[in-house]
């Protein structure tokens, strides 16, 4: 990947490359831990962490690492660092720790982790992988901020255990039981779909313009 | 040990604490091979298989192995689930070779399905004695194979609709697994 610049491997992940609202990956942490804010934000945390040193770690070994089984590496080595998370956070915050419960250790199967290590950081210098999982950590929490930023507001009428509309607020319950994780995920993704479309008819439109004017 | 009885343990998996509806284990084939009625029955029963043998050897690594060293719990589970899902492979192709052509690249995908992992951890977090985590499993893999064929016969109806631009793609099928999530918060009741 000689073409890209070091600038663009950090911003591709936040919004272009979006882990989650664009590529699919990593979808059930997205979905199983935006309750609430303060979940979404522990969980994005542990997955950046992870993410971040397995890239580290295999684009300094991608040379010692046998092609026929470095998916098996990956993994290991991911499953690793995610015990290590899994510590740190039962440490430092037992309270997440507990509210996130076993989707600490479902982390190792987040695709979207062995997806980076695979098509980026085996291949890549260790500075640029940094900043590969830098842009894809960064772009991963803005997508669980945001589905947990409009199920927590809505759900329970308070952002980060604040509350915002006074005692008078009747919840939409529906926000923070499963089936408004998948409705706000569904939602988010049309109104991506409709802005993308809208782009293309005005990048269209320009084109038109231009070749009625040339002509 | 835990002392739910078996049916709780087996009704609970299936439909009131679903894994891909209620609990969002195994989205990814959920999303990806949820197209035709009978991709999808195949990648669930692939997946009842793998789960009762996860469940097996996820029992025997805590019972005889991991009472000693229960840090290394995350990585010895994921290497006992990526060889076994290779050596399930193994096997069909040599015992039956139409199964294997039938179930195809579904097979190895298997691995990093997080119902796999999941489950593992769940029945030790719940402390499933031989015979719960056995229900357990098999529960979860026929609730995990309701979904998907739920979801396939739903989308292969909305292939003839007219839906609007926007919503072609996987925006309407968070949607309707939105809605099918909240019809089977009706189950909640029933234990």
């Amino acid at each position: 990947m000689k073409t890209t610049t070091a600038q663009q491997d950090f911003i591709r992940g936040i919004w272009k490359e979006n882990p989650v609202l664009i590529q699919m990956l990593g979808l059930c942490p997205a979905l199983a831990v935006t309750n609430s804010v303060a979940n979404a934000l522990a969980m994005s945390g542990a997955t950046f962490f992870v993410l971040s040193c397995s890239s580290v770690l295999i684009s300094t070994c991608k040379r010692f690492i046998p092609h026929e089984v470095r998916i098996s590496a990956y993994i290991l080595v991911i499953a690793t660092f995610v015990t290590l998370a899994d510590m740190l956070l039962q440490a430092y915050a037992p309270v997440q720790h507990k509210e996130l419960g076993a989707f600490i250790a479902l982390i190792v199967v987040n695709c979207m982790i062995l997806g980076r290590q695979e098509s980026f950081s085996a291949k890549n210098s260790v500075f640029r992988s940094l900043l590969d999982a830098f842009g894809t950590g960064i772009g991963f929490t803005i997508a669980l901020v945001m589905m947990g930023g409009f199920r927590e507001i809505l759900g329970t009428g308070s952002f980060l255990g604040y509350s915002l509309f006074g005692p008078n607020f009747e919840p939409w319950v529906i926000m923070v039981l499963p089936a408004g994780g998948f409705l706000t995920l569904g939602f988010i993704l049309l109104a991506i779909g409709a802005i993308e479309q809208r782009r293309k008819n005005k990048t269209a439109g320009k084109a038109e313009q231009m070749a009625e004017a040339s002509s | 040990m835990s002392d739910q009885t078996l049916f709780s343990i087996f009704f609970s998996a299936l439909v009131v604490n679903n894994f891909t509806l209620a609990l969002f284990l195994g989205l990814c084939p959920f999303m990806g091979v949820s197209a035709r009625v009978e991709t999808a029955l195949r990648m669930g029963l692939a997946n009842i298989f793998v789960l009762v043998l996860t469940a097996l050897s996820a029992w025997f690594l805590n019972t005889y192995i991991l009472e000693t060293a229960p840090y290394l719990r995350i990585i010895s589970f994921i290497i006992v689930i990526a060889s076994l899902v290779q050596i399930v492979e193994m096997a069909i192709k040599k015992l039956s070779p139409t199964l294997f052509r039938q179930l195809g690249i579904y097979l190895p995908l298997i691995t990093t399905n997080c119902a796999i992992l999941g489950l593992a951890i769940f029945q030790t977090n719940r402390g499933y004695g031989f015979m719960q985590g056995l229900t357990f499993a098999v529960g979860a893999g026929l609730g995990l194979t309701l979904a998907l064929v739920l979801m396939a016969s739903i989308r292969e109806s909305v292939e003839f609709s007219d839906v609007p631009g926007i919503a072609k793609g996987t925006g309407l099928v968070l949607i309707i697994a939105g809605t099918l999530s909240l019809a089977f918060m009706g189950f909640a009741g029933l234990l």
